[in-house]
């Protein structure tokens, strides 16, 4: 018996490391200034994702993501970790989408993929933060979830069930859940394994149709002989998709303003190191009680 | 986040030499691999953009993991309790996480499992992970024993521990025993043949064995009963599988803390030959230390890279008397010089590599055809300048690497001496590089030779001849009057013929030769790469100069009977 688990990743602007021209003057993330990553918690999806293959040989590991072309990096990064394949389900009707419209995209994509036991995915993305999609993606398919997974401790494969220990306030807590199921990972999970020396050299060609045809490959001849170097793109139609609940138009999410929030300091005091004005600090803070 | 490949774009700049061309297509047997392995190169370019991508990976290893877990793993180091070693917690953290990346064996042929990588990528590796933790490179680079079992052991042997090697097994070389360091003829571990197993048994003690409770080792024993020199020892495998070898102290070093030193007690130990019996130390051991040689100037060269680094960050943010202490000249000319010494013996290291490239890729073609006449001579001229350059590298590299570790002490001031900062880890890491896998002096004595007989100057004179960039023509001027004189004295010294003065001198007329050596090498770096090289260049050959002159003043003026001043 072997396991088929779908990863569930996104690519990012790498938020973590913002210079000046990190915003537009609308207030908006400049993407052309921030590195594209791989989104931090999908990595350590990812990685549990792998430690189940290890642990169940003959599993398959099958990237799905969903964004513009550029995006089949996140593909070859997840290729070059040890994932099998992956798909990319890429089209202009997907753009603007919000988590509604996301997750519905994903399900569509999952239910086209069909065979799997287990969805994981990570907790939330670093650009958006809202940790919805994956709960989404399992009300949608009528999974049960488990979110906040910091370590997939056991799968019993007879019994299709799955025991996760999950990060909550204060500690942690264990359960059990059924196959196939839905999983979120928590940035505390172990961090993802590199790339690998071989996997890269064997998936660095792997291109996408549209990669293909913007820029003629080095070795053209390859695609036909090692058909894993030919990525998948999924579009609406691929996933049997309903336009009206994708992108833009399946969002209900709209922004109205964004606000561009700039930290300042104010009624700041500036205090000497003299035991005057530290004992003067000490009195104030027991006075208003931030310490004592 | 740090990526100690990507960061450091001289390291591509050297990647990239137009020798690399020859040693890939040697390498690759005209990229016959490709219809086998998935990972194997399709051509040249294929072949140099894997290099880089997989270089890549170790840089990020290194930035990411082995680096921030230094410091701990210095601290903490491996224990010894009922004759096995653990690892520092760090230390098993990175092992891991090179072997999930698939970097061990990364020079072994793709059938064992290897990437079948040249040594010059291998060896920027280890430069690379010796900038992050000059401990962790001594396990990472103990996968040169698998290419001295490659050359050597038979198919049998490949199959049996080559394949585990690739699979991220370690190994170990050992070789020192309590009475016999410099002087391995000396080595007394017994090996006896056993009839009844049909195997043979080890007995004895071995000292200083680094990563001495490792998987795979290679062990000198005297095989020959009744012998006392080099000629009656021979090569052996022990298979930690096999047990017999405990592991009995493990010592408490000065620095590489977080590299287990072990003191090893052969009981009967179950071992097998490898290769033929009286040729352990002086055909098997001599290849395995060239190689462990190279990767020592590696470790050293990532030390010094280390050491500037961590200089240069504190002058730039170290303010006294109002302003950045980068900014005083008496700090500038240290930061300077320890860049120079950092380019001049990187350039050597990369040198040494690509002649060892060569000649190995053509020894290994050679097992499995005849090669040409035109081969057999460009073997040849490779394979000496290989041995004539490592004890340079090594010699040269490690020296500079505890200079620059001591300056970038100096630049720390009273935090320098603290325990707080990592330029201290730095200083006491780079300490051993001048020592094991022989010292400067024998490296001295294994490349004075090359001097005596013009070796040395006829690279310098090819070195010469090739062209450089119209405003570097002056600091090459230079060098040949450097040359000018270090031909003079080396006539000198060997018209006197009187050897206890040359071995006297020897030091001096060898590194002579090595500053011109690498003054050169700079130049030409400075001429396709002027942006990374240029500044490097000219502060080098200026220092080189200097020192040239030093020591053209003291031999010159140095009489065979001034001996009687030193003799004690």
């Amino acid at each position: 018996m072997s396991l088929r688990i779908v990863v569930l990743a996104k690519q990012v602007p790498d938020t973590r490391n913002v210079g000046k021209d990190a915003m537009t003057a609308e207030g908006t993330v400049n993407r052309s200034a921030l590195p594209a990553i791989f989104n931090p918690e999908d990595l350590n999806a990812l990685e549990q994702a792998l430690r189940l293959k290890d642990q169940h040989p003959g599993s398959t590991v099958t990237l799905l993501t969903m964004g513009p072309g550029r995006a089949a990096s996140i593909i070859r990064e997840g290729l070059f970790r040890g994932a099998d394949n992956g798909y990319l389900l890429t089209d202009r009707a997907f753009a603007g989408a919000d988590t509604l419209a996301t997750s519905y995209a994903l399900s569509m994509a999952i239910r086209k993929i069909k065979d799997y036991d287990i969805i994981i995915g990570g907790r939330q993305a670093i650009d958006g933060d809202t940790a919805q999609v994956g709960p989404q993606v399992a009300e949608k398919l009528g999974l049960t979830q488990i979110t906040y997974a910091e370590e997939i401790l056991h799968v019993d494969e007879a019994a299709r069930t799955i025991t996760v220990k999950r990060h909550i306030d204060g500690g942690v807590e264990t359960v059990e859940g059924p196959l196939p199921i839905v999983i979120t990972v928590n940035g505390s999970a172990a961090p993802c394994r590199p790339r690998n020396a071989k996997l890269v050299q064997k998936y660095k060609h792997a291109l996408t149709p549209t990669e293909k045809a913007q820029q003629a490959p080095a070795y053209p001849e390859l695609y036909e002989q090692r058909p894993y170097l030919n990525l998948v793109e999924w579009s609406v139609a691929d996933v049997d998709g309903d336009l009206a609940q994708c992108g833009l138009s399946g969002s209900p999410t709209k922004v109205k303003t964004i606000q561009n929030i700039v930290f300042q300091a104010k009624e700041s005091k500036t205090l000497t190191s003299s035991d005057a004005d530290v004992e003067g600090l000490i009195v104030e803070l027991l006075a208003n009680h931030t310490i004592g | 986040m740090a990526n100690f490949y990507t960061d450091t774009p001289e390291l591509k700049h050297h990647l990239n030499h137009p020798l690399m061309q020859r040693i890939v297509k040697l390498k690759e047997r005209n990229y016959a691999d490709k219809d086998k392995y998935d990972y194997a190169p399709m051509d040249f370019q294929d072949a140099m953009d894997s290099y880089d991508r997989v270089l890549e990976i170790v840089g990020e290893l290194c930035g990411d993991i082995i680096a921030p877990n230094a410091e701990d793993v210095d601290h903490e180091g491996p224990t010894v309790a009922k004759g096995r070693v653990t690892y520092a917690a760090g230390t098993q953290i990175n092992l891991d996480a090179a072997r999930k990346a698939g970097l061990m064996g990364m020079s072994m042929p793709r059938r064992f499992g290897g990437l079948n990588f040249p040594i010059v990528p291998y060896i920027m590796a280890a430069d690379i992970v010796s900038r992050a933790d000059a401990g962790f490179e001594n396990l990472w680079g103990l996968q040169d024993c698998a290419e001295t079992l490659y050359e050597f052991g038979n198919e049998d042997q490949h199959q049996r521990f080559l394949t585990r090697v690739c699979q991220g097994e370690t190994m170990s070389m050992d070789l020192t025993e309590p009475d016999a360091g410099s002087d391995l003829q000396s080595v007394m571990l017994k090996a006896t043949f056993d009839e009844k197993e049909n195997c043979w048994r080890l007995n004895g003690v071995k000292r200083f064995i680094t990563n001495g409770d490792s998987d795979i080792h290679l062990v000198l024993a005297r095989s020959e009963e009744g012998t006392r020199d080099g000629r009656g020892l021979s090569m052996f495998i022990y298979d930690k599988r096999n047990g017999g070898v405990d592991v009995r102290r493990i010592e408490n070093k000065m620095g590489i803390k977080g590299s287990p030193t072990c003191e090893l007690v052969y009981k009967n130990a179950k071992a097998e030959l490898c290769g033929d019996r009286k040729l352990g130390l002086i055909k098997y051991v001599m290849a395995l230390m060239n190689g462990a040689r190279l990767g020592i100037a590696a470790q050293s060269v990532g030390l010094s890279q280390a050491a500037y680094n961590e200089a240069l960050a504190y002058a730039k943010d170290r303010k006294q008397f109002g302003k950045a202490i980068i900014e005083f000249p008496a700090v500038y000319d240290m930061l300077s010089v320890m860049k120079a010494k950092l380019d001049a013996s990187r350039a050597l290291l990369y040198e040494t590599a690509r002649f060892v490239d060569v000649y190995k890729a053509l020894d290994d073609i050679a097992r499995e055809r005849k090669l040409t006449s035109e081969e057999r001579q460009e073997q040849k001229k490779y394979a000496k300048l290989a041995d004539s350059f490592t004890p340079l590298a090594k010699g040269m590299g490690s020296e500079y690497a505890n200079q620059n570790a001591y300056d970038c002490i100096q630049i720390h001031g009273g935090s320098g001496f603290m325990k707080d900062y990592t330029c201290e880890r730095l200083y006491r890491d780079a300490r051993i590089t001048s020592i094991y896998e022989g010292t400067t002096q024998l490296q001295t004595v294994a490349a004075i030779r090359y001097v005596t007989t013009g070796a040395y100057l006829n690279q310098i004179r090819a070195y010469e001849a090739q062209p450089c960039a119209p405003e570097l023509e002056g600091l090459k001027a230079r060098l040949k009057e450097m040359a000018d004189r270090f031909a003079a004295v080396t006539n000198e010294v060997n018209e006197l013929k009187n050897q206890e003065f040359q071995d006297f001198v020897a030091r001096r007329l060898v590194e002579m030769a090595a500053f011109t050596i690498m003054g050169h090498l700079l130049v030409q770096e400075a001429t396709t790469a002027p942006e990374l090289f240029a500044k490097s260049a000219n502060v080098y050959v200026r220092h080189a100069e200097a020192e040239v002159e030093k020591h053209f003043n003291f031999i010159r003026k140095f009489q065979p009977e001034d001996l009687d001043n030193y003799r004690k």
